[in-house]
């Protein structure tokens, strides 16, 4: 602790406080589960690139903690990630991947390929034994063509023709084997995907809102954000609660004037 | 019983127009025990840039000290404050590096970013970030919040309702939660004024 206070922290997991929470464990209080997406995440190959799906929903146990949140991650411009499992740990191992391969573009000049994506993902995996819970379906189109494959948190991978992960995925899989064929079109594609995360939204209650959709091919990558909205609000009313002013009871007011920020007059802004 | 329950804690944060508000409970209790009815959970970064702490009363301080040192460094060396934005990714980070022995902390960030545009933001204990356009909630009475949060919140209310609706929605949500209440703490932040109000509760 005292060392991490004076000098920048090298990176990696800092262990410093398990000895102390695994006392509280003892003492009998139950260790807090973390934010989970019980998820649906998609993906299939067409004709000319790769179709990735998601749905919006985030749970804490039984509560839904976010009805609209992305689970497809930014890897690279021809790269993109569905994550399943602890929300923390797949937004983590997406992002510090995504910036390593961005280092390794500014070092080559050359496009991403998907198989190194995979490969960095899948020792991160392998080297934490699986306690970085990341289910992950990886997709994108390189100079090899286009790819998509299944990661698993112990760190094995599937290179598959259309596949599904997280908590839907079941469902979601009946979809696919019951329609997917060889040489599907753009639009057949995403009308498959989207089908297939909506059996998961619908028959899985881990999965829920709106449907996420991205379409990447050669050269182009389309981030369809909502790209079906299957659940919208139907219990807001469209006055809303007003309260009346001074409603509230307060004990005491405290009002600070901020100081604004001096306009430089001339000279440019300096770049962050 | 779990570690997030120890002392209790109710924090949310609501958008409005041009402005936001962060409010929390008053109460630090030792189970069912009340110990303090004047606990501070909502810290200030700068001016425009707060963070409530929900959960483990200890953990929360020392979470508050590092944050402060570091922000406190940045403005060193940056000569400027940080966006809120930036803080989020850094109050992330901090927590996703104590992923296997994490601080029992859920924060609520909410600031006033570039050309004063709200940002507010919660996360889990190990620092998975949710960007919400409307409100977040934690602590133990999250439940409750989230049921009063939904049916109370309307968009772009000015700063007057918006205290309003915050205070109501903390008040009801607190009295349906044993571990929280004791009055509450509420911050309405545009961006010429901060208004910091203590409410009334039910002390029981």
């Amino acid at each position: 602790m005292a060392g991490s206070m004076e000098l920048p922290t090298k990176g990696g997991f800092s262990f410093d406080l398990c000895r102390r929470n695994a006392m509280l464990e003892k003492t009998g209080h139950k260790m807090p589960g973390f934010r989970k997406t019980g998820t649906t995440i998609v993906g299939l190959v067409f004709t000319d690139g790769v179709v990735l799906g998601a749905d919006t929903r985030a749970t804490e146990g039984p509560i839904v903690a976010d009805k609209n949140c992305e689970k497809i991650h930014f890897m690279a411009p021809n790269i993109y990630c569905c994550g399943a499992g602890t929300a923390a740990d797949t937004e983590a191992v997406t992002d510090m991947v995504s910036s390593q391969l961005q280092l390794h573009r500014y070092a080559t000049s050359r496009e991403s390929r998907v198989v190194t994506a995979l490969t960095l993902l899948k020792t991160h995996l392998f080297n934490y034994q699986g306690h970085v819970s990341a289910a992950l379906v990886l997709g994108g189109v390189d100079v090899t063509g286009p790819h998509l494959h299944t990661v698993y948190p112990h760190g094995s991978t599937d290179t598959l023709p259309f596949a599904t992960m997280g908590s839907g995925s079941l469902a979601a899989m009946s979809v696919f084997e019951l329609k997917y064929r060889e040489g599907l079109t753009r639009e057949e594609g995403i009308a498959l995907v989207a089908e297939a995360i909506r059996a998961g939204i619908f028959n899985d209650l881990g999965s829920g809102s709106n449907v996420d959709v991205c379409v990447i091919t050669k050269g182009n990558t389309e981030y369809l954000r909502n790209h079906e909205l299957p659940n919208p609000r139907t219990f807001v009313s469209s006055k809303g609660y007003s309260f009346n002013k001074g409603h509230t009871e307060v004990l005491s007011t405290k009002i600070t004037q901020l100081k604004l920020k001096p306009e430089v007059a001339d000279g440019d802004a300096m770049e962050e | 019983m779990s570690i997030f329950e120890y002392n209790g804690s109710a924090v949310v944060a609501m958008v409005g127009k041009n402005c936001f508000a962060i409010a929390s409970d008053r109460r630090l209790g030792v189970q069912l025990q009340t110990v303090a009815t004047d606990f501070q959970r909502v810290f200030k970064i700068h001016g425009k840039l707060y963070i409530g702490l929900s959960g483990l009363a200890s953990d929360a301080q020392t979470l508050y000290q590092r944050l402060v040192f570091k922000h406190k460094l940045y403005q060193l060396r940056e000569e400027r404050d940080m966006k809120p934005e930036t803080f989020a990714s850094l109050v992330s980070s901090m927590l996703y590096e104590k992923r296997f022995g994490p601080y029992f902390c859920q924060p609520i960030i909410a600031g006033l970013g570039q050309d004063d545009e709200p940002f507010i933001c919660t996360m889990d204990c190990i620092g998975a970030k949710e960007l919400a356009k409307d409100f977040v909630v934690s602590g133990t009475a999250s439940e409750s919040l989230y049921g009063a949060c939904e049916s109370m919140y309307k968009p772009n209310m000015e700063p007057e309702e918006l205290f309003e609706t915050i205070s109501q929605a903390l008040l009801s949500s607190v009295d349906r939660d044993c571990l929280s209440g004791w009055g509450g703490y509420v911050l309405i932040v545009t961006a010429t004024e901060v208004q910091e109000r203590v409410l009334k509760g039910r002390m029981d």
